[in-house]
């Protein structure tokens, strides 16, 4: 149920989240959500890909500052409330999160969640029954 | 007016007889006082008795800012501690400052040196002296203070900063000479201007600006909008503080006060000294200090020395402007910043120091520092409040060592420039 995101440190400059794109499209990788956290400095992506180890490697190789992080997606269907219901469960069971990104397709929306514990996370939201999506099929998308 | 004609205007060979004297008399004070020294001319094959005459200077060892760091923080005072009565430091390069005693001679020396510079500014005693140097460890403040006393003019310590209030006693008291820095002495020219307050309003005729590197066009914008004459006063805390040289009222280099600091120009490489009027490393010999006197000091400042007579009559070798250094060594607002402090600094906060670049900038008329430091595996967080908040601590650990504010901007791995040879850790945007 951990999914691995990939984070990559971006200064602010014109054409630098271009180049990563590029360099994964160059090898194959395909990503399937990400987000930019920005500051006036620097921003951080944070992109789910179908290949985190070789996306890691290679972004490594082209001196990128790279790491892997530990998140958990959330599935929720893709109507009013539905995200309001997922959260209040979190924050009743006191699951602190950093951040969090979503996108929504057709029926469904997924819900990227960077918590501060991962496995108490993933516990409560199973205890709960919320739906959560397998890395290997996150990757695939 | 000259205010010690006799040594002032001596004869070239009265010069050297006065140095030689006293050059033997240091040579053997430190000899028998300072262990690290004589084992360096041991090991040179030297005992004082090589030296015969001031022109024998130059078998004689070196002495360098390291030498004075492992000595910290008292090793290289030839005086008992009951006889230092004031000690002044400067920024060290790796947290350590360098730490100078003066007995009551050294005071009383030093302040005749300031005196002689004050005059060769063209300060007399009815004149009234605000002294914006900084008054501590820093030797600025405290040197222009006594040698002022000393003269018999009136001394304002109003020291450093508070810009306001430097304006209102100009005003109120009638200030007649400025001393302080010359970035500070631009500044206080623009508040002037903002607040109306034309130098007519003003009894301003002389500035007496040191601590930092400046430049002859500089020089034309102060004396432009403070209508003053602008003159350049060398010091450093090693040697005793301010006073070591001055222009006088020709501007055409500064005075050496050579009958107590004796003054070279060596190649920085070969270390082997240069001819009369080439360009090279300054390094000075201490003749007449009595609580840190110091050897064939290497200040790694680039300048030449001119032997013909001034115009204003003194005789003293006049040194140029400093051209720059021989080392990485920034004069930031007064400040001594050395790049190595910036990397143990780094150094402390994870395993392996990151690349950095510093990059120096004149803004208006302040000097600003900008850290560029590489955001590596070690300190790369997902999360923006952590790598905030690492930019912040970089930023206070950086000021609390250095004393000066900068900011911190965090970069990409690889994006600083890399060089053959010895890392470009400095970008020196100001134009000098």
């Amino acid at each position: 149920m951990i999914i691995q995101q990939l984070s990559v440190f971006l200064e602010n400059k014109t054409g630098r989240l271009s180049e990563v794109a590029s360099l994964l499209g160059e090898a194959g990788i395909n990503m399937s959500a990400f987000s930019v956290a920005d500051t006036s400095d620097f921003g951080i992506l944070r992109v789910i890909v179908s290949q985190p180890e070789n996306a890691l490697k290679l972004l490594k190789e082209q001196n990128f500052t790279v790491s892997l992080t530990e998140v958990v997606a959330l599935i929720c269907p893709n109507e009013s409330g539905a995200l309001a219901r997922a959260l209040a469960i979190l924050k009743d069971e006191n699951v602190e999160i950093e951040y969090l990104y979503a996108f929504s397709m057709d029926s469904a929306a997924t819900i990227i969640i960077r918590p501060a514990n991962t496995s108490y996370c993933i516990e409560v939201l199973k205890k709960h029954e919320l739906e959560l999506v397998r890395a290997s099929d996150l990757y695939r998308l | 007016m000259i205010w010690n004609e006799s040594i002032e205007c001596a004869s070239r060979s009265t010069m050297k007889n006065i140095q030689t004297v006293r050059l033997k008399a240091t040579v053997q004070r430190i000899y028998h006082n300072i262990p690290y020294y004589r084992k360096k001319m041991q090991e040179a094959g030297l005992t004082p008795e090589h030296i015969r005459t001031v022109d024998d200077l130059h078998l004689l060892p070196f002495t360098t800012k390291t030498d004075l760091r492992d000595s910290y923080p008292f090793g290289s005072f030839t005086a008992p501690m009951s006889e230092i009565v004031r000690v002044h430091a400067s920024s060290g390069t790796t947290g350590r400052p360098t730490v100078v005693g003066y007995t009551r001679n050294d005071i009383a020396m030093w302040s005749e040196n300031v005196t002689r510079a004050l005059c060769m500014a063209g300060v007399h005693q009815n004149d009234m002296v605000q002294v914006a140097y900084g008054y501590g460890l820093f030797t600025g403040g405290l040197g222009l203070h006594y040698g002022t006393e000393n003269l018999g003019a009136t001394v304002i310590p109003i020291s450093g900063g508070n810009t306001q209030k430097q304006i209102q006693l100009m005003q109120d008291f009638g200030s007649s000479v400025l001393c302080c820095t010359p970035s500070y002495a631009l500044y206080i020219a623009e508040v002037l201007q903002e607040m109306n307050i034309t130098p007519e309003d003003l009894k301003l005729r002389v500035g007496i600006f040191g601590a930092e590197p400046w430049s002859e066009s500089m020089r034309h914008e102060i004396e432009d909008k403070l209508h003053i004459k602008a003159i350049d006063i060398y010091g450093l805390s090693e040697i005793v503080g301010p006073g070591v040289s001055c222009e006088c009222e020709h501007q055409c280099g500064m005075h050496v006060n050579e009958d107590h600091f004796l003054p070279e120009i060596i190649d920085p490489e070969t270390l082997q000294p240069l001819p009369p009027g080439e360009v090279g490393e300054l390094v000075f010999s201490t003749i007449t200090k009595e609580g840190i006197p110091l050897l064939r000091y290497r200040t790694r400042d680039l300048t030449r020395l001119i032997y013909d007579q001034c115009a204003c009559g003194r005789t003293l070798v006049r040194m140029e402007k400093c051209k720059g250094r021989s080392d990485d060594m920034l004069i930031i607002r007064g400040v001594n910043v050395f790049p190595s402090q910036i990397e143990s600094i780094l150094l402390n906060m994870s395993e392996t120091a990151p690349h950095y670049l510093l990059i120096v900038e004149r803004e208006g008329n302040l000097d600003t520092l900008k850290v560029q430091v590489e955001v590596n595996e070690q300190f790369f967080s997902d999360e923006v409040k952590a790598l905030q908040n690492l930019a912040k601590k970089i930023k206070s650990n950086i000021e609390s060592t250095l004393g000066i504010s900068v900011t911190v901007q965090l970069v990409e791995p690889k994006s600083i420039e890399r060089s053959v040879g010895k890392a470009k850790r400095v970008i020196d945007k100001r134009q000098l």
